[in-house]
């Protein structure tokens, strides 16, 4: 029996047992990693697993289970355990299942799995690691100790089953090569990283690249110094600004916003954001990190525009955050293998605009470019936004010298508001992504 | 202990001859060590919202790790499936890091010793469900009867119980029951003068039974401090930004010495030479008033271990002594390359994660100065009661740590409370301007996770009152 007709019996197990509704996810994986450090192999890893989950409904009540025994007797027991559960929940009157008419998945090939990711050989997928660490040991002298090389690669498939009788399934592939190389010069220590990632071994960027770029980026944060406190233009490179992007997601996610724990809670039709934002989700691009046929509640993936220059288009939503507040499900269900359904997101990024980032920096006086990002310091309810930052200083449209220990600190409403500027380089790199952005002005504290 | 009375020898019918056999096949390329890592991890949780519970769920997760060293190499492969030929084949892929004959030729497994700091009558996972789940009804009951403008309460409660079993190819066979149990709280108010949400959090649990709910630390307690927290939020005024003196109150801001510290001295980091504390040890560090341990042996805490997932047991490590530095934690494979004694901290997530070194229990030694006092001593600054997370870059040394519950200190006095923070310094340096260390060492409640290449783990963190003469603080009021 395979895993689809597997996830559908395990449905009809649990409506046997008294279920009213009920919704059964399978998983299999398998994972490679190798990695490289000072030009030596150090770990190899390599294993398959699986798991099952179900989520049952009595009436109005649910209850969930997982496992990783798929054996009958492991399934009985799961089936058993949800069923259980059921009867210590309270009746939701917003539980329940998707719409029939709900129902449903993208046709066609959505470019997710790859068999040349599989095909590779052990040897060559040490030799990619090895490559890239060597290309970044090789840049510049500086470069004297290496936290190693890494290729990693995951293979695995998904099945989902609910008792309105849907019942999909699809395979995915990815790979990713990373390098994190450590320059020192005198009493100056700092790493950084750069890496790769695409569902098809063919996509990924060459090793040389991959390491030649996480060498750079180390060695030009060599001889960081604190900067003095002050408000000023913020850049935030590409690789950091996703980071926004998945605060706004967090800000526009169903769950948040009937909780009213979110800045953007009751903003629907507002302007939120400087006209330069639109803020797009989309679950349908072929071959991305954040696409599938359909959502983990059986509903057909699909592009929405979260926000359209600078006003609150759409939340994301999945079927019990759109019955909460009256609105209908946006496709965005996510969750492990059991559980009720959280909302999540496909590639949500925010729509490039014209300007290099190098344009963008032209035009700033005296500012910080951000490259990396430290800690937890946001708070969606609030908006508050503090979080320890690196990079480099601009000064004069160029930039200057590089900075450490220091925090940017705002509030996330007005950060939005004060966006000057969306630069063109969107890049997929996983399944959240932001071109280079700018904002007016942020306090950095430092000495 | 025998296999044969472990879960693993009871319902899976495992006996010390399998796991020397599957040693053996680990070790047949010519491996130097091998282990097999077992793992039986029952989990319960439920949560709340809305003052409904909306959610429950019940899970088993089994499994075996097999992992091979060979002189710096490790070679690791695991299987969900105790079936012979399954672990014999992940044996087999694991034992493929080494090249050449098998060098081992005969294995005994002896039982090894361990602490038993955790041993309960009856685990909160085999207790009644209803039992389990009025924890989080109370705690909404609570949160709400504290304060009118408390108009949203999120609670939950989850519990695991992890049956472990690690065999060794140095002969050490050890077994380990470890029970974990928690309860979140989430809180938000209104009714401040802008109008706007604030949210308060707070949580404990442990290696405990179901009774520390019930009789110690019950759902009104935590309840009652996370409501507490958002209704002082809502007259909070912007954080300071820039340098300043900062005074850390007892217990969780003690995860500024797992950030500024902790993590630098992870074995594995200094192995390598890319720690802002390698090579280290010996110097000045910290101001002579700290000193720094970590420990795995308090009883029922949530970073306590009897024995780390290598089968070592855990201990007391002092880290840093009166300001200098004396150790790192070790795993066995560093501690192997480094020559040093082990210190029981390889720890791992699960069956299908590589062991490392890594934090349980890390805290701060009392010192002498009365609290009132510290505070006193200070004519403006910034006093922290509650964090959230942190994350430290253990390159550079850069650490930080977000503040989510702070007052301005004015002529000796908390004035008023102030928005949420981040503090950024730097591992090696941070410490040295401690100038006064309180005599109320307090340990957290029990909620930490401490994350690392991927992996989480449990941990706990302490510290008392500590003045901290210069540290960068990151709001928005210049």
């Amino acid at each position: 029996m395979n895993y689809l007709e597997l996830a559908q019996k395990v449905v009809r197990m649990a409506l046997e047992r008294g279920a009213t509704g009920a919704e059964c996810t399978i998983s299999e994986g398998n994972e490679f990693s190798a990695s490289v450090r000072m030009r030596e192999l150090e770990n190899l890893k390599e294993s398959g697993s699986r798991g099952a989950g179900i989520r049952v409904l009595i009436g109005r009540r649910s209850g969930s289970a997982f496992t990783s025994d798929l054996s009958a007797e492991g399934l009985e027991a799961m089936v058993a355990s949800a069923v259980r559960l059921a009867s210590i929940t309270t009746e939701d009157p917003f539980a329940g299942l998707p719409a029939p008419e709900e129902l449903g998945a993208l046709e066609g090939d959505l470019d997710l799995y790859h068999a040349d990711i599989a095909a590779l050989s052990t040897p060559v997928k040490i030799e990619l690691a090895r490559a890239a660490e060597q290309a970044a040991l090789d840049m510049d002298p500086r470069i004297a100790a290496s936290e190693g090389a890494s290729f990693d690669s995951d293979v695995g498939a998904r099945y989902f089953a609910n008792s309105l009788g849907f019942a999909g399934g699809y395979r995915s592939s990815s790979c990713s090569l990373s390098v994190v190389p450590v320059a020192k010069d005198g009493e100056s220590m700092q790493r950084d990283y750069w890496f790769s990632a695409a569902r098809s071994f063919a996509r990924l960027e060459k090793p040389e690249e991959v390491g030649r770029k996480a060498a750079q980026r180390a060695l030009r944060r060599l001889g960081a110094r604190k900067a003095p406190t002050q408000r000023v233009p913020v850049v935030f490179e590409s690789r950091v600004a996703r980071s926004l992007v998945e605060h706004l997601f967090e800000a526009v996610s169903g769950d948040s916003i009937y909780r009213k724990a979110s800045f953007l809670a009751g903003k629907l039709g507002e302007r939120v954001a400087s006209e330069k934002l639109t803020l797009i989700d989309d679950g349908t691009l072929p071959g991305l990190f954040g696409t599938a046929p359909f959502d983990d509640e059986g509903v057909p993936s699909r592009r929405t525009v979260v926000i359209e220059r600078g006003v609150l288009n759409s939340y994301l939503l999945n079927c019990y955050t759109a019955r909460k507040l009256g609105l209908k499900t946006t496709g965005n269900a996510s969750r492990g293998i059991a559980g009720n359904a959280h909302v999540g997101h496909g590639n949500l990024f925010a729509e490039p605009g014209e300007r290099t980032p190098e344009e963008i920096i032209a035009g700033i006086r005296n500012g910080f470019y951000v490259t990396e990002l430290m800690g937890f310091g946001v708070n969606i309810v609030t908006g508050d936004y503090s979080r320890g930052a690196a990079g480099l200083w601009i000064e004069n449209g160029e930039l200057a010298y590089p900075v450490h220990e220091v925090t940017i600190a705002g509030n996330l409403a007005e950060m939005l508001m004060n966006l000057e500027a969306v630069a063109a380089d969107l890049e997929f790199r996983s399944s959240v992504a932001s071109p280079t952005l700018m904002i007016g002005e942020m306090t950095v504290s430092g000495h | 202990m025998r296999v044969s009375e472990t879960i693993f020898g009871q319902r899976f019918g495992l006996t010390e001859r399998d796991l020397e056999r599957y040693l053996g096949e680990a070790l047949g390329r010519g491996g130097d060590y091998a282990d097999l890592y077992f793992e039986y991890v029952a989990s319960t949780s439920v949560n709340l919202d809305e003052s409904i519970i909306k959610s429950a769920t019940q899970g088993v997760s089994v499994g075996v790790g097999v992992r091979v060293v060979a002189g710096e190499r490790t070679g690791y492969a695991y299987s969900d499936d105790f079936s012979p030929d399954k672990i014999l084949r992940a044996a087999r892929t694991a034992a493929c890091i080494a090249e050449g004959p098998a060098k081992i030729q005969k294995l005994g497994l002896t039982p090894a010793p361990r602490h038993n700091l955790y041993d309960l009558d009856v685990p909160p996972t085999e207790r009644d469900l209803a039992e389990r789940a009025d924890l989080v009804a109370r705690a909404d009951k609570a949160a709400r009867a504290y304060d009118p403008r408390v108009f949203q309460v999120q609670a939950s409660y989850g519990d695991s119980l992890r049956y472990v079993l690690v065999a060794t190819s140095d002969g050490s066979l050890t077994f380990d029951r470890q029970p974990m149990a928690r309860l979140n709280v989430m809180v938000l108010a209104r009714g401040g003068a802008n109008g706007q949400p604030q949210r308060g959090y707070a949580g404990g649990g442990g290696r405990v039974a179901l009774e520390y709910f019930l009789n110690e630390k019950t759902p009104e307690y935590f309840a009652r401090d996370a409501a507490r927290q958002a209704i002082v939020q809502l007259d909070a005024a912007p954080a300071p930004a820039g340098e300043m003196t900062v005074v850390l109150g007892p217990g969780w801001p003690g995860i500024l010495l797992h950030e500024a510290v902790g993590h630098g001295l992870e074995a594995d980091f200094n192995r390598k030479g890319v720690s802002a504390f390698s090579g280290r040890v010996g110097q000045q560090v910290a101001s002579p008033l700290c000193t720094v341990v970590d420990d795995g042996t308090l009883a029922y805490r949530r970073g306590s271990l009897n024995v780390d997932d290598e089968g070592v047991p855990t201990q007391r490590t002092v880290l840093i002594e009166k300001g200098i530095l004396r150790g790192y934690l070790q795993d066995k494979l560093s501690s192997r390359l480094l020559g040093a004694r082990l210190t029981g901290n390889g720890r791992r997530e699960s069956y299908q994660h590589m062991p490392m070194p890594r934090m349980t229990n890390t805290f701060m030694l009392a010192g002498d100065s009365d609290p009132e006092e510290i505070i006193r001593s200070v004519p403006k600054g910034l006093y922290c009661a509650n964090f959230g997370g942190g994350q430290v870059d253990i390159t550079s040394g850069n650490f930080v740590f977000s503040a989510s519950e702070s007052y301005l200190i004015e002529g000796g006095r908390l004035t008023r409370p102030v928005r949420g923070a981040t503090l950024i310094g730097n591992g090696p340096e941070a410490l040295r301007y401690v100038s006064m260390v309180g005599n109320d060492l307090r340990l957290d409640e029990g909620v930490g996770i401490c994350g690392k290449e991927g992996q989480s783990v449990p941990v706990g963190v302490g510290i008392p009152t500590v003045k901290l003469d210069r540290m960068t603080v990151g709001g928005t009021a210049a």
